[in-house]
Formats: structure tokens, sequence, C-alpha cells
């Protein structure tokens, strides 16, 4: 009942912000847990996606297929890949194809959250400099684009699912808590990143790099069984990217993600937002300077 | 009740690829911007406002006046709280509006009847207000069956007329203004003239930043006059007009 009560309170409470977000403004350049500005952006969700929309139809305006351009695309990559490395680690194409299919969006996905994420700022700096909105939204914005074309990509798994006939079972609706989760640590990172390669533009490049090794790193073109022993925890256990992964793809594939997984998912989005909210908060004033 | 109270209001810009540091500092001899100074660790700064101290009450009309480089557009931004100041502090309370930059937000490629929707979003419109208003704004713009077309295939005076009718839908309590908008052709003009004058009316606090005396002196009942960051004279339009502008020859 308590929580009822408390959810209802944080209802009204966006409900009020929106209607009135500007009406008393006390500026100071004093610092505050970054905590208000995200709040404020969530209570306005329905412009990060109107504009996270727009983006993905700019992106599209002129052609018929829009952003099925993308499913396609990444359907002839999987298919290439496939080909390649199933053969070179002679994985039968049944078990393989279904995994790196999965891995790879799920990839695309949070490479291009953390990517763009380091550019959420600069590239709204002229919204920025004019309106005075939180500025996690346009975090969000990235977030939701990102999301738009994640649903794209993913209409090529069930495909695939039918092609090899692999059942998809009961445990697969873990999935969706697995990539809330995942999401959750994505967009703190996003945020983090905006708010550092705003101030520092060359930590954009250095993101970028870091993430292709990343890719290599992380197992989504080689299957984790490869490994064994001190490379097996070095790689997979040590790995963050490993987990975020894992609590999608494991479940869509048939088992349920180890403790493991979740603990380390888990923790990574706590303390993640803790580090990031003290950190926006005490530059988020800054940002519109960085500009 | 509308109010703005700065107290003390400093913005101080770090330019962090300043790289012939030099130069800036002889610069500091040429006075057209704000002051250039060096913080502790080296990082050229440029103090674009000063110790901004004045209050702003219902019904008032202020005009900021000042060279290029004063500080005007740079106090426009603080009071649409895009930039937080360095030191001192600012309240503003009152719903805010700015027409600083109306064509902010318009897609291109999306049609004028998107933009509407993108533009209003922005603007802080809910999804129902605009739909309910968006027939006004076809209708006001007159821009008849274009508004189904791309804008990008909109003329500039087109563009221009669709851009401007969204954003004088809204009906701010503060109004914030660069110049006074003027739009259109010959038969627009004189629309939007008029609806100017309505959105000004009804707001309780008019803040533009202007080189014309013209629209200080007749719309305005206060003047700002701003230099190097600070404010150099603070009174009645036509006392800061005839000290900024000389007085006039009768």
């Amino acid at each position: 009942m308590l929580s009822l009560i408390h959810a209802r309170r944080t209802i009204l409470q966006c409900e009020i912000i929106n209607a009135f977000s500007l009406d008393v403004v006390r500026m100071s350049n004093s610092t505050d847990l970054g905590y208000k500005d995200v709040h404020l952006a969530i209570c306005r969700y329905d412009l990060a996606g109107t504009l996270g929309w727009q983006d993905v139809k700019q992106r599209y305006r002129r052609s018929k297929l829009g952003p099925f351009w993308l499913t396609i695309s990444m359907g002839v990559m999987i298919g290439a890949l496939g080909l390649v490395f199933g053969g070179i680690f002679n994985t039968p194409m049944r078990e393989f194809l279904p995994f790196l299919a999965i891995g790879i969006i799920l990839w695309v996905y949070i490479s291009t959250v953390i990517n763009e994420g380091c550019t959420a700022f600069i590239s709204s700096d002229a919204i920025i400099k004019q309106l005075p909105l939180p500025l996690f939204l346009h975090v969000m914005r990235v977030i939701w684009r990102n999301a738009v074309i994640l649903a794209h990509n993913v209409v090529i798994i069930p495909v695939l699912f039918l092609v090899f006939l692999k059942p998809l079972e009961l445990v697969a609706f873990l999935a969706i808590p697995g990539l809330l989760l995942s999401t959750l640590t994505l967009a703190w990172v996003a945020l983090l990143a905006g708010v550092l390669c705003t101030r520092y533009r060359d930590l954009t490049q250095i993101v970028a790099s870091v993430l292709q090794i990343a890719f290599y790193l992380t197992p989504i073109i080689w299957m984790p069984g490869l490994l064994s022993g001190r490379r097996s925890f070095f790689f997979l256990e040590m790995n963050p990217f490993y987990h975020l992964i894992e609590v999608v793809r494991a479940p869509l594939l048939g088992s349920a993600p180890t403790l493991t997984n979740w603990v380390v998912s888990a923790a990574l989005a706590l303390v993640g937002w803790i580090i990031t909210l003290w950190v926006h908060g005490k530059y988020k004033n800054r940002i519109s300077y960085w500009l | 009740m509308a109010l703005i109270d700065f107290q003390g209001v400093c913005v101080d810009f770090p330019v962090y690829n300043a790289s012939g540091r030099s130069l800036k500092k002889r610069l500091m001899l040429v006075a057209t911007g704000g002051q250039l100074n060096e913080d502790a660790t080296g990082v050229v700064v440029i103090r674009a406002l000063d110790n901004i101290t004045f209050k702003i009450g219902d019904g008032e009309r202020v005009a900021l006046l000042g060279h290029n480089g004063a500080g005007k557009t740079t106090l426009l931004r603080v009071l649409s709280s895009v930039y937080a100041p360095t030191s001192g502090s600012g309240l503003i309370q009152g719903k805010l509006g700015s027409l600083i930059d109306i064509s902010l937000g318009i897609d291109p490629e999306a049609s004028g009847l998107e933009n509407i929707y993108i533009r209003g979003r922005l603007l802080g419109m809910s999804a129902a207000e605009i739909k309910n208003k968006a027939p006004q704004i076809v209708e006001y713009s007159e821009l008849g069956d274009f508004i189904e077309m791309p804008v990008r295939t909109y003329s500039t005076g087109m563009h221009m007329r669709l851009a401007f009718t969204i954003s004088t839908t809204l009906r701010p309590e503060i109004l914030l203004m660069d110049e006074w908008l003027s739009v259109g052709d010959e038969g627009f003009k004189h629309k939007a003239e008029a609806r100017m004058k309505e959105m000004v009316q009804s707001t309780s606090i008019l803040v533009v930043a202007t080189h014309s005396r013209e629209l200080a002196m007749n719309t305005c009942t206060r003047a700002l006059w701003l230099e190097h960051g600070k404010i150099k004279m603070d009174g009645s339009s036509k006392e800061v007009c005839d000290a900024y502008f000389g007085p006039v020859a009768s």
C-alpha cells in the first residue's frame, strides 16, 4: 500500500513538473546530484521519443524500404560472418548462426548507444544553447533512436530460428528483463560518456577504439566454450560486455543466464548510476559552456 | 506574478582551444568583446557578464542595448536558463518563452505539419494541445496545401512564416527576443506585426535585445545598457536611449 501511494505521488510530481517545469527557476553555480535532471528528462520521455523517431525517419526519408535497409545489411553481414567464422571454428551452422546473429545485433545496439552517447550533447548543441531542456533527455533520444533500430534488426532472429527449426523456449522471456537491465547500464555509460566527451573531445575517438577492441575480446563472433581456465576468467568473467550481452542472449538460446551474469549486470547498473549521477550533478551546469 | 531577480551574476567562458594565448592577451587591449583573463590553470577565460544585478517585475518591457559582444545574447541565454551563472544567483519566476531562434528544430525533410508537431513538442506543448492548435497554425501561416510538402521545398519566406506562426502560438509570461521579428511579404508582415504586438501585450515581462532606438523607445519602458559585460546604465528607456544613441535632434 505504501509503495502504491509512493508511486502515485511520483506520477503526480511528474505531472506537476511537466506542466510548470519552467515556472520558478533558481540559478546559481551550486551543484546538486544529477538526479533532478534525470527525473525531469524522464518526465518528458515523449519529447525524447519524438526526437528519436525523427532521427530514424530523417535518415531514411526518401528510401522505399526505410529502416529495413538496416535489417537487410545486418542480415547480409551475419550471413557472411557466419559462413566464414562458422567454417573456421568448425561449428555447426544451426548452433553458430543464431548465436552470432543475437550477439552482433546486441553489440551494434550497445556500441552505437555508447558511441553516439559521446556526441549526445555535442550534436544537440543548437537545442542545448536555446532551450533549457533537461540534459539527460538528449541521451534518452540517443537510446530511443537505437532501440527503434534494434527493433528492426530483431526481425532477423525469429527468421533464423524458423530456418533452422530451432524451438524458442519459455526461458526466452527472461531476455526482456535482461535487455532492460542492459539498457539501464547503457544509459549511464552514455550519459557519463556524453558529459566527459563534451569537455574532452579526444575521448570520443578513444571510446570508439576501445569499443572496437572490445568487439573482438567479447564472445560475439567466437563462442565462449572455446576458452577454458584462466583465459576464460579474463575474457568472460572480467568482461562487462560479456555479462551485458549474456543476460539477453542466453535466454534466447535456451538457457537461463548464470547468477554471475545477473549479479554483475545489476551491480554495474547500480554502481554506475551512483557515480554518474554524482559526476552529472557536478558538471551539468558546465555542459552548455563547453559546447 | 512574473519576476526576474539577478544578484551579482557573472558568466565566464573557458576557451579550451585557444592556442595563441599571447595573441589573445593582446586582444585584451582591443575592446570589442568581454574581458579576457586566465584562470589558475592557464585556461583563457572570457568574462561575458560581470556582476549583473537587476530586478524586473510584472509589466516591465526591457530593452537590452549595447554594442556587439557587449553580452546581450549571453544575458538572454542566462535568462532562458541555458547558462547557469558562474557566480552570483538568479531567480526567474514565470513561464518562459523565447523567440530567439524560431527555426530551431525544424527538419527540412519533414512536412510542414510534422514540423508543427516537432517544434510544438520542443516548445513544451502536449500532443493534444498541438493537435488542437494545428489547424489554426496551418490557416494562419497561409501555406495551404504546401503544409503536406517537405519544408525543404518551401521558399525562405514560407519557411519563416511557418516557424513564426508555431513559435507565436504560445503565450508565455516572460518573453525573450533578439530583435523584433518581422517575416513574410507585405501582406503577411502586417498580420505578423499585429500578432507580435498581441503576444507582447499578453506577456508580463518582455526582454528584447535590440539595436533599434525606435523599438526601445516605443515598445519598452526600461532599458539596460550593457558594455563589456557590465551594466553601464539602467533606467527608463528614454534616459538610456538618449545616453546611448545620443539625444534626438528635434
